[in-house]
C-alpha cells in the first residue's frame, strides 16, 4: 500500500497555504493530521499531485475559551480535546465524542479541522458540530467567511468548502449541561453503526431545548431539528421520546454495509438514540 | 498518477541522534525509519493503520509511522523501540513484559511497548481498564492481551517503587 | 565441592526444566526490537517484487500489457504466466494433490489472484508500475455458493480439468467437484439413526475465516548464480518441506538450497502453504541474478493466502429418550475455493474431520465430506487447529447442545452422561480413532465445581425473569464445551504431505565443557521452542536448560523434519527431543561407568549425573561426563557426545479440555460481553506452565474473534468484503476478557515425556465454548441453531427472529 507521488508544500502562515492551494486549486490538498487522507492516498482511492501539510500555521492551532465562547484552532488534535480543561469545562461532548474516536494513536495525530472538513458520513465530529451549532471558519483568496455547520455538509465528501478555502477554526457555545455522546461500533477503531449526540436544557423540570443530531445514518450527519422539538416542553417521558426517536428515524436513511442491513440499523439508531437521550436528560 | 519523483532532505533526531535522510515527499516513516535508518524494531503488520505493529514515539506522541509521511516528521523527535532502553540496561516495561510473557512471536512487542512507555509517562498509575483502553490502537495475534496488560501494570508499580526510592 | 551439599531437588530446580515456568530466552531480542523477521532482510541489491491481482472473482484474461510498466524507471522485469511455462511453473502442484495456477493461466478464479509479477528496484517502484500494467478482463459467471458450484448447469471453474472423472482422492461426479472422503459405517450409522427414541439434526455453517498472523507472509529469494546455490528466506511453518518442494519444481539440486525461516510474526497455519509469490521471487532472482523480496500486504493476505474453515455441516445425532447418544451421522458441503490447496496430510483431504464424535462415546458414525470448487481463494489450512479439528468440534459441540434442546435435557449432564470413561482408553472411536488416554469425568466436574455450575444456572433463571418482566434487556448465556483434539501428525504409517512422512527430528550436540545445542526441524512461531526444548533437554540430560541453544530453521543445520504446525511440535518434535536426549544419556552412562571404574549397570541416574548404586558420594556430573568425551580415550567408545533422533510417533496424541463462557447478550444491539471465562486444559504433562497460559490466552482471543465476527466475507459476484483490518475483526485489548485458567493432567501414554500439545486446544474449545453462550441465552425463546459470526447484527437478527423487539 504505496501512495503515488506528489509535490509537498509546508508554508508557515495561511496566507501561504491559501497561495499554494490557489495556484494548483483542484490537484491540491490540505494536509492535517493525515489518518483520513493518507490511507485513502495508500488506497491510491486518492489522488494527490500538491499536499499542503498545515502543522507550522500557528493560526490554525490553539483553543480559546472566552465567556460561554470558545474557538478550537482547526489542527486541534482529537487527544488535545480530550486532554483540555476549557473543552471539558464549556463543552464537555466534545471529550466524550473524542474518546469515542478511533484509538489512542489516531487521536494523537487526526484534528478536529479534518475530521469535519473531511466530509465523510462515518467521521464523528460533524453530528456534534451539528447538534452544538457549531460554525466553521473558512479562509480563502478572499478572506475569512464562517460557515453554519448545519449548511456544510452536501452529501458524501462534499461540503460548503470551497477548493481553495481552509477550514482554521471552529467556533461554539457553551453547551446545556445535559449532553451525551453515544455511539455503538464493533469495536475500537470502527466507525460508528450508529451514533448521536444529544443536548438537552432542562428548566424547572422540563426540557426547555433539545438539539439531537446523529452519525453514519446517512450519507451526510443528521440534525433533526423536529426530533429535538419533539422533546421540548416535556419531562421526556416515554411518549415524548418515542416521538423524538420516531421523528429521527424517519429522517436517517442508512445504507446496508459489513455492520449490518438497513432495518438494523434503523433499530440500533432508535435504540443508541434512547440512551442518549436517557443520559443526557440525567445530566440536564 | 503523478510522475512526481522529486526528493527531499529531511532531518530526524531518532533515538537521541541526527539524521539526514533523502526521499520522496511520499516516503512514509515506518519506510524510511526502518530502510534508510535501518531501524528494523517498528514492524509492518497492516498499513492501515490498525495494528499499531509500527507505533513509534514522535514529539512525546504515540504514533503510527504507516500513516505519516517522514515529510511530515521533518524536524521530530523520535524515539523507537531500539531507543527506549536505558544505557545501564532494558527499560522497566522491557522487563515485565519478558517477566510476565507479554509476547510470544514479538511481532507486535516494539509497537506495544512503545505505546505503553508513553501511556505511562502521561498516566504513570492507570487502572487495569486505563491500560486496556490505552493500548487499544496496538493488536496482537499471540498473546490474548492478558499478560501485556499486566506487564504493563508491573511496570507502572516498579517505575513507582524505583521513584520512590529515588526520592 | 559446594555441589555435594546439594540435594537433588535443588539441583532439579538449577535445570529449569520440564514443569518450570522458566522465562523466555527469545525475549530480550524480542522487547528490544532486535528481532530478525523476514521484511527486516537488506540485501545488496535486493529488488523488490510484487503482484498485479485481478479484480474480478472469474475472467477471462485476454490481454495483459506490460509496456508502459517496463517504460518506468527502475522497472526490471514483469513476469507472467507465459514466462513461466517454459520452467513449467505457471502452474504448481498443491499440498491437497491439486495444482495451483502461479500466474493467470488464461484465466482468472477468484479476486486477488495473481496475475503479473512486477519486480522493481523498490517497493514504491513496484506500486507505481503495478498501476500500469493494463489487464483486459472478460468477465465470467461468478459462483461463491458451493452448493450452487454442483448444480448440474452450473458454469465449469477449473477448464484445466474439465471431465476428469478421477482426482486426487478419488471420484469427481462434477466439473466443480473436488472428491467426496468418506469414513464410517453409513449404512449402519442411518439403520440407527432410523429407529432411534430422539434424532437432533441441524445444519451448522463454520463460516470462512483467516488466520491473519500480525506478519503476512513474504520472502527473499537469493540466487547465486557463481556456485549455483539458492538460498530462501520465508515466512515457513515448514521450512524443509519448502525446501523439497523448490527443488522438485526448480530443478535445482536440493543441497544446492538453502532454506532459512528468520523469526516468524505467528503462523497459524497461514505460512505452511506454498504461495505464488515464493515461486515467482525464486524465478525473478534467478532471472535477473538479483536477491528478490516479496512481502504481500495485508489486503493481499486477506484475500489470496490461506483462508480456514468454510465447512457446511449436516449433522444427525440419535439418542434414547434418557439422553444417550446412539449414532452420529454427517454430512459436510467443503468450499475449498479455486484451487484445492489444503493443507491436509495426503490420505486426509477433510484433515481429522472424523475427530467429531468429540469426547463422546458414539456407538457407531459416518462422516461424509464434499469438497467443492468456487470463486474463491484456496486454501483450507489449519487455523490455530490441527487439520480440520475445530470444524469438527464445533460440529459435535453444536449437536450436543441441540440434542440437549431436543431431549429437554441440561447440557452438561448430558455430556457427563456420554463422556468416554476413564477406563475405556486407550478407546477406539467408531471411525477409527484411538484415544491414547483420558479423564473426561474429572475435568468435567472440576470445571462446574469452579464455576459454580448451578449458581450459574440460577442466575441466569433469575435474569431471565428479570427479562421477562421487562427491568432489564440483556439476557444470559451460559456456553458449555468439552472438547477433544487430535493433534500431533503423525505416525508415518498414516501422515504424509506430498509423500513426506511426517516424522520429525532433533540432533543434539554437547559441547566439551558441558553446554549444548539441539537443532530441530520445526519452527517455532511464537510458541518459545527456544525455551521450552531445553527444559526437556535439560530434564533428559541433566544440562540446565540455560546452557542450551536450541536452533530451527535452517535446512543447511537442522535436521530434516515437517514443520511447525497442527500442534506437532511439542508432541512429534518434542519426543524426538527427549529421545536424543536419551540417547545422549545411554552413551554418558557408559563413560561415567568407564570412569567410575564399575559396570555400566552399576551407575544409576540422578538429575544431572550418574551415581554408583550403593555409593551415592562416587558420582560423575553431565559435565563431567562430557569433558571426558572429548578428551579422555574411553576403550570401545568413540569419541564426542553427539545424538540424533528421528521420531515417528506411534499415535497422535488426544488433549482435551472443559470450557465455560457465561456472556450477556443485550437483544437491543446485538451487543455480547463476555462476562466470564473458565478454560480448563489436559494437555498431558505440562513442560512450561507459564507458556500453557500464554497459549491458552492467546487461542481463546482468537476463538472469541472468530465466534464474534472475524470472517473472510464476499458479495455475490465475488469481491471480498472483509479485506482490511477495519471490517476483519481482530479484537483489541478492550474486547478482550480476562480468562481464569485452570488444568488436569492425563500424560499420554505413548509419548516420551507424556505431552500432548497446547498451542490450538483453546482455539479448538474456544470457539464452540463462546458460540454456545450466545445461543444458549436464546434458548428459552426456542432458538436451536444460528450461524456464526455472531456479531451484532446477527445476534440481534436471532432476537428480532425470536420477537423479542416487539
Ligand atoms: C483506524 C482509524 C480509525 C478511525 N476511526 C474514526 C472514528 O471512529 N471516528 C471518526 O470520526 N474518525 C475516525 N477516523 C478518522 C480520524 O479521526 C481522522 O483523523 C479524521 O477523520 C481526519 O482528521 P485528519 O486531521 O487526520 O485529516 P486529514 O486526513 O489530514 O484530512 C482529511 C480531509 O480533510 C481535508 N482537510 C483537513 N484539514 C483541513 C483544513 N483545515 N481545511 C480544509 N481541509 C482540510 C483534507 O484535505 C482531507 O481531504 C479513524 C481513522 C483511522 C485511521
Ligand atoms: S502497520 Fe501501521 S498500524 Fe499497522
Ligand atoms: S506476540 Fe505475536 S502478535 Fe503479539
Amino acid at each position: 500500500m504505496i501512495p503515488g507521488g506528489f509535490e509537498y508544500h509546508r508554508p508557515d502562515s495561511l496566507a501561504a497555504a491559501v497561495g499554494v492551494l490557489r495556484e494548483y486549486g483542484d490537484d491540491a490538498r490540505v494536509l492535517a493530521g493525515g489518518h483520513s487522507l493518507i490511507p485513502m492516498m495508500k488506497l491510491r482511492m486518492a489522488d494527490v499531485e500538491h499536499l499542503i501539510d498545515v502543522q507550522d500555521i500557528a493560526e490554525m492551532k490553539g483553543i480559546c475559551a472566552e465567556g460561554d465562547k470558545i474557538a478550537i484552532g482547526a489542527m486541534t488534535s482529537q487527544h488535545e480535546l480530550i486532554d483540555s480543561p476549557e473543552i471539558a469545562r464549556v463543552v464537555p461532548i466534545l471529550s466524550e465524542a473524542a474518546l469515542q474516536i478511533a484509538d489512542p494513536q489516531v487521536r494523537y495525530c487526526g484534528t478536529i479541522g479534518g475530521n469535519v472538513a473531511n466530509g465523510d458520513p462515518g467521521n464523528d465530529m460533524p453530528g456534534v458540530m451539528q447538534c452544538l451549532d457549531a460554525t466553521f471558519l473558512l479562509h480563502g483568496p478572499d478572506g475569512p467567511r464562517e460557515v453554519a455547520a448545519r449548511d456544510f455538509y452536501e452529501a458524501a465528501y462534499t461540503t460548503a468548502r470551497d477548493d481553495e478555502e481552509i477550514l482554521t477554526a471552529i467556533r461554539i457555545s457553551a453547551h446545556a449541561p445535559g449532553y451525551a455522546y453515544e455511539k455503538q461500533k464493533r469495536k475500537i477503531g470502527d466507525y460508528a453503526t450508529a451514533a448521536a449526540a444529544v443536548l438537552i436544557e432542562k428548566r424547572d423540570g422540563l426540557v426547555a431545548n433539545a438539539s439531537i443530531a446523529m452519525t453514519n445514518l446517512s450519507d451526510v450527519p443528521v440534525w433533526s431539528e423536529a426530533a429535538g422539538a419533539d422533546l421540548f416542553g416535556t419531562d421526556c417521558g416515554p411518549e415524548a421520546v418515542a416521538a423524538a426517536v420516531d421523528t429521527m428515524l424517519g429522517d436517517i436513511d442508512p445504507t446496508e454495509d459489513n455492520r449490518g442491513p438497513v432495518e438494523f440499523k434503523q433499530h440500533v439508531a432508535g435504540i443508541i438514540l434512547r440512551r442518549a437521550i436517557a443520559r443526557a436528560w440525567s445530566r440536564a | 498518477m503523478s510522475e512526481t519523483t522529486s526528493q527531499m532532505n529531511i532531518k530526524l533526531t531518532v533515538n537521541g541522534e541526527a539524521h539526514e535522510v533523502t526521499c520522496e515527499p511520499r516516503a512514509l516513516l515506518i519506510h524510511v525509519l526502518r530502510e534508510d535508518l535501518n531501524l528494523t524494531g517498528p514492524h509492518i503488520g497492516c498499513e492501515t493503520s490498525h495494528c499499531g505493529a509500527c507505533t513509534v514515539d514522535l514529539n512525546g506522541k504515540s504514533v503510527k509511522s504507516c500513516t505519516l509521511f517522514a515529510a511530515q516528521a521533518d524536524g521530530a523527535e523520535i524515539t523507537t523501540i531500539e531507543g527506549i532502553a536505558n544505557p545501564d540496561g532494558m527499560h522497566v516495561l522491557q522487563e515485565m513484559f519478558r517477566e510476565h510473557h507479554g509476547l510470544q512471536c514479538g511481532y507486535c512487542t516494539p509497537g506495544m511497548i512503545t505505546r505503553a512507555y508513553r501511556l505511562l509517562e502521561e498516566n504513570p498509575a492507570p487502572t487495569e481498564e486505563e491500560v486496556r483502553f490505552g493500548m487499544s490502537g496496538n493488536l496482537c495475534r499471540c498473546t490474548g492481551y492478558q499478560n501485556i496488560v499486566k506487564a504493563v501494570l508491573a511496570a507502572s508499580d516498579q517505575m513507582a517503587a524505583q521513584k520512590e526510592a529515588a526520592e | 565441592m559446594k555441589d555435594e551439599v546439594q540435594t537433588p531437588e535443588d539441583r532439579s530446580a538449577k535445570l529449569k526444566g520440564l514443569g518450570t515456568s522458566r522465562r523466555r530466552v527469545e525475549d530480550a531480542r524480542f522487547t528490544q526490537g532486535k528481532g530478525n523477521y523476514v521484511d527486516d532482510l537488506k540485501l545488496d541489491g535486493m529488488l523488490f517484487g510484487d503482484f498485479v491481482r485481478s479484480p474480478y472473482a472469474h475472467a477471462r484474461v485476454k490481454s495483459v500489457n506490460i509496456d508502459a510498466a517496463m517504460a518506468l524507471p527502475g522497472v526490471i522485469a514483469v513476469l507472467l504466466a507465459k514466462d513461466l511455462e517454459p520452467l513449467s511453473l505457471h502452474w504448481m502442484p498443491t499440498l491437497a494433490g491439486d495444482k495451483q495456477m502461479v500466474l493467470a493461466d488464461g484465466k482468472v478464479l477468484f479476486q486477488g489472484q495473481e496475475v503479473a509479477f512486477v519486480v522493481a528496484e523498490d517497493r514504491y517502484i513496484a506500486a507505481d508500475a503495478i498501476e500500469l500494467v493494463e489487464v483486459d478482463y472478460e468477465e465470467l459467471p461468478v459462483i461463491t455458493d458451493p452448493f450452487k458450484a454442483l448444480e448440474p448447469d452450473a458454469v465449469t471453474l477449473r477448464e484445466d480439468i474439465a471431465g476428469q472423472t478421477e482426482g486426487a482422492h478419488g471420484a469427481r461426479r462434477h466439473d466443480n467437484h473436488i472428491f467426496l472422503w468418506e469414513e464410517g459405517d453409513k449404512e449402519a450409522t442411518e439403520q440407527v439413526l432410523s429407529e432411534a427414541e430422539v434424532v437432533a439434526e441441524e445444519m451448522i455453517y463454520y463460516h470462512r475465516t483467516h488466520p491473519c498472523p500480525l506478519e503476512t507472509c513474504g520472502c527473499v529469494a537469493d540466487m547465486d548464480k557463481v556456485n549455483g546455490k539458492l538460498t530462501l528466506h520465508g515466512t515457513f511453518q515448514a521450512p524443509h518441506v519448502v525446501r523439497t518442494v523448490a527443488s522438485l519444481l526448480s530443478g535445482i539440486e536440493e543441497h544446492n538450497i538453502r532454506v532459512i525461516s528468520p523469526d516468524i510474526g505467528g503462523g497459524f497455519g497461514n505460512k505452511v502453504g506454498v504461495y505464488p509469490g515464493y515461486v515467482c521471487s525464486i524465478v525473478a532472482s534467478i532471472v535477473t541474478g538479483r536477491p528478490v523480496k516479496w512481502v504481500e500486504d495485508r489486503m493481499d493476505n486477506l484475500m489470496a493466502t490461506a483462508f480456514a474453515r468454510d465447512y457446511h455441516m449436516q449433522g444427525k445425532i440419535s439418542a434414547t429418550k434418557d439422553g444417550k447418544i446412539t449414532g452420529l451421522w454427517v454430512h459436510v458441503t467443503a468450499d475449498h475455493g479455486a484451487f484445492d490447496a489444503c493443507a491436509d496430510p495426503t490420505k486426509f483431504p477433510a484433515g481429522f474431520f472424523h475427530i467429531c464424535t468429540g469426547s463422546y462415546d458414539i456407538p457407531v458414525a459416518y462422516v461424509g465430506v464434499d469438497g467443492v470448487y468456487t470463486n474463491k481463494a484456496p486454501g483450507g489450512v489449519a487455523y490455530r487447529c490441527s487439520f480440520r479439528v475445530t470444524e469438527a468440534a464445533y460440529l459435535i459441540e453444536r449437536m450436543i447442545e441441540v440434542l440437549a434442546i431436543e431431549l429437554g435435557m441440561d447440557a452438561a449432564e448430558l455430556r457427563s452422561k456420554n463422556f468416554i470413561r476413564a477406563d475405556q482408553f486407550p478407546y477406539q472411536s467408531a471411525l477409527g480413532w484411538e484415544y491414547d488416554s483420558g479423564d473426561y469425568h474429572t475435568a468435567w466436574d472440576k470445571a462446574l465445581k469452579a464455576v459454580d455450575y448451578d449458581g450459574l444456572r440460577a442466575e441466569q433463571a433469575a435474569q431471565l425473569e428479570a427479562f421477562k418482566r421487562g427491568e432489564t434487556r440483556k439476557l444470559m448465556g451460559i456456553g458449555l464445551t468439552h472438547f477433544t483434539e487430535i493433534v500431533g501428525a503423525g505416525p508415518v504409517k498414516n501422515c504424509d504431505i506430498l509423500g513426506m512422512g511426517m516424522f520429525d527430528s532433533c540432533e543434539i550436540r554437547i559441547h566439551p565443557t558441558g553446554s549444548a545445542i539441539a537443532r530441530l526441524g520445526t519452527i517455532s512461531q511464537g510458541q518459545g521452542h527456544a525455551t521450552t526444548f531445553a527444559q526437556i533437554l535439560a530434564s533428559e540430560t541433566g544440562i540446565p536448560a540455560d546452557s542450551i541453544t536450541i536452533e530451527e530453521g535452517d535446512t543447511d543445520t537442522a535436521p530434516y523434519g515437517l514443520g511447525t504446525y497442527g500442534s506437532r511440535s511439542t508432541p512429534v518434535a518434542g519426543a524426538a527431543t527427549a529421545m536424543a536426549g536419551r540417547k545422549i544419556r545411554a552413551k554418558a552412562q557408559m563413560i561415567a561407568a568407564y570412569l567410575l571404574e564399575v559396570h555400566d549397570g552399576d551407575v544409576e541416574w540422578d538429575v544431572d549425573r550418574f551415581v554408583v548404586k550403593g555409593a551415592p558420594e562416587r558420582f560423575k556430573t553431565m559435565k563431567e561426563i562430557a569433558y571426558a568425551a572429548y578428551h579422555q580415550p574411553i576403550p570401545g567408545v568413540e569419541p564426542g557426545l553427539e545424538a540424533v533422533s528421528y521420531y515417528d510417533p506411534p499415535n497422535m496424541t488426544y488433549p482435551f479440555g472443559a470450557y465455560i463462557c457465561v456472556m450477556d447478550v443485550d437483544v437491543d444491539t446485538g451487543e455480547c460481553d463476555v462476562r466470564k471465562f473458565y478454560a480448563l486444559d489436559d494437555c498431558g504433562t505440562r513442560i512450561n506452565p507459564m507458556i500453557i497460559e500464554g497459549q491458552v490466552h492467546g487461542g481463546l482471543t482468537e476463538a472469541l474473534a472468530i465466534a464474534m465476527g472475524q470472517e473472510i466475507a464476499y458479495d455475490e459476484i465475488g469481491n471480498v468484503k472483509t479485506a482490511t483490518l477495519m471490517d476483519f475483526f481482530l479484537p483489541t485489548a478492550w474486547e478482550t476478557p480476562n480468562y481464569e485458567t485452570d488444568y488436569t493432567e492425563t500424560p499420554s501414554p505413548h509419548h516420551p515425556i507424556g505431552a500432548k500439545g497446547v498451542g490450538e486446544s483453546p482455539n479448538v474449545g474456544g470457539v464452540p465454548a463462546f458460540s454456545n453462550a450466545v445461543m444458549d441465552a436464546f434458548r428459552p425463546f426456542g432458538l436451536r441453531h444460528a450461524h456464526m459470526p455472531h456479531d451484532h447484527w446477527r445476534v440481534w437478527k436471532i432476537a428480532r427472529d425470536l420477537g423479542l423487539h416487539s
